[in-house]
């Protein structure tokens, strides 16, 4: 087998621009799962049953579908009920709701996490229950939770290669594009991967680095 | 009466902990709880401030009924919360909060209950520190702490909303031996001041040095209630007298 350093070389700088709208699009669902995420964790942890009930409702619909399908729904479902979107902001607000569904999760389970009578001193000193969410209950399960919430970012990262399938110019589009005029599937595939790795190990650092600057106690 | 409970009952699935238990508190007294495991000792406490909601009976502090309303539905959180807040409540296994220090610890309440300023809040947390003679320690965190220390920080928590009553859960009972003078010597020192303090304990010199009166608890009642000399030398009741031999066994 023959391997084509040239093509490489040539595929590099177009890779690199669907690498671009790949940060792009996985930056700005970041921001959306993680807020959307963190308001669904503390809805699941309000005293009003019916919020509960709406994010138990779409956690397990975001758990329960594959996120291909989720990503078709966004994009061909939309349209259907009058809201068209630009393949680039379907996919970011696929993924951004992919993602807020396990974050939610995340931010449940943290708090969930913390030790009873945490949150019982808290009700002895008379504080309520958003203070003690606020005060008490969230700043103590950031250790419990950012690790695995950069692990969620880090499987959307991935699934964002599942946005060519909408045409999204992403990293993966990109490198299709190259293979269908090419026809060097292993060179590019193998690219992308390498794109895709460099991408997710940075990420994996800087999550490092935010753990360790969490305080402990 | 400063505080008066009524008929408490509380169960928790079928198996019914507390029968109709009634107490009553006067300002300024130091009131010990004994009683053996499972007697209720506890569960009553927690319903005092309604940590556990009664299935039945009436608490009330100053007059005012706590966590209902006069026609017995269950108040809003936020009337609950300012009641509560009037209540000192120091557990057994301290509950401090672990991510703040010392001074946060007691301040947190004053600041984001009372609504005090940060520095006001944080000038009567010093003070309250001051007074479990832990003034030199206020910028630690509570695992940096000794078990006594911690109870002691819990207890300044306590004092820091300038509470109508605190009540004490086996506040030595997770403490090494050696750490339970510390903690019950602020406590002696609180009921000489003549803080109002409801005790369960098993510290039955604290009971005879600090109490006007102790209540003996069993099978989720009050059995008899009398000055310390009078439960412990001449207990009227079998149940009373059977416990007190266990103690001094």
């Amino acid at each position: 087998m023959i391997f084509d350093w040239a093509l490489v070389q040539k595929s590099l700088p177009l890779l690199a621009t669907g690498w671009v709208t790949t940060v792009k699009i996985c930056s700005a669902a970041m921001v959306i799962g993680v807020v959307l995420g963190a308001g669904l964790g503390l809805m699941s942890l309000s005293r009003l049953a019916p919020a509960r009930w709406f994010v138990t409702a779409y956690v397990d619909f975001i758990r329960g579908t594959p996120l291909l399908i989720q990503i078709f729904l966004v994009y061909f479902a939309l349209p259907v009920i009058g809201i068209n979107l630009p393949e680039f902001w379907a996919g970011v607000i696929a993924l951004g709701l992919n993602a807020a569904g396990f974050i939610a999760e995340i931010v449940r389970a943290g708090v969930g996490s913390i030790e009873k009578g945490q949150a019982e001193a808290a009700r002895s000193i008379g504080m309520r229950h958003g203070q003690i969410l606020v005060h008490v209950l969230l700043p103590q399960s950031l250790r419990a939770v950012v690790p695995p919430t950069t692990n969620e970012l880090i499987t959307l990262v991935k699934g964002s290669a599942l946005l060519s399938v909408i045409s999204v110019y992403e990293l993966t589009r990109a490198g299709q594009a190259i293979i269908a005029v090419h026809f060097a599937p292993f060179e590019i595939f193998l690219l992308i991967a390498l794109y895709y790795y460099a991408t997710v190990s940075a990420l994996a650092w800087l999550s490092r680095w935010l753990e360790r600057r969490l305080p402990t106690w | 009466m400063l505080l008066k409970a009524e008929g408490i009952r509380k169960a928790y699935g079928g198996r019914t902990v507390l029968h109709g238990a009634s107490l009553e508190v006067a300002e300024g007294e130091t009131i010990v709880v004994i009683g053996p495991s499972g007697s209720g000792k506890t569960t009553l406490l927690r319903c005092l401030n309604w940590l556990e909601t009664p299935d039945a009976g009436t608490v009330s502090l100053r007059g005012e009924t706590i966590g209902r309303d006069a026609s017995g539905r269950l108040l809003p959180e936020s009337v609950l919360a300012r009641q509560r807040s009037r209540i000192g409540f120091v557990f057994q296994r301290f509950n401090l909060f672990a991510h703040l220090s010392a001074l946060d610890n007691v301040a947190i309440g004053p600041q984001r209950v009372l609504g005090l300023s940060r520095d006001a809040a944080r000038e009567r947390a010093r003070a309250e520190l001051d007074r479990v003679h832990l003034a030199t320690h206020v910028d630690k965190r509570p695992s940096q702490l000794s078990g006594g220390q911690q109870q002691r920080v819990a207890i300044a928590r306590a004092l820091a909303m300038k509470p109508e009553l605190i009540l004490f859960d086996e506040p030595t009972s997770a403490l090494d031996p050696e750490l339970v003078t510390e903690v019950v010597d602020v406590m002696r020192e609180l009921a000489q001041a003549r803080m109002t303090m409801v005790a369960v304990t098993h510290e039955m010199r604290f009971a005879r040095a600090a109490a006007d009166r102790v209540v003996f608890m069993d099978e989720g009642a009050v059995v008899e209630t009398g000055s310390p000399d009078r439960i412990f030398d001449a207990p009227a009741q079998d149940r009373t007298k059977r416990f007190l031999a266990h103690l001094h066994e």
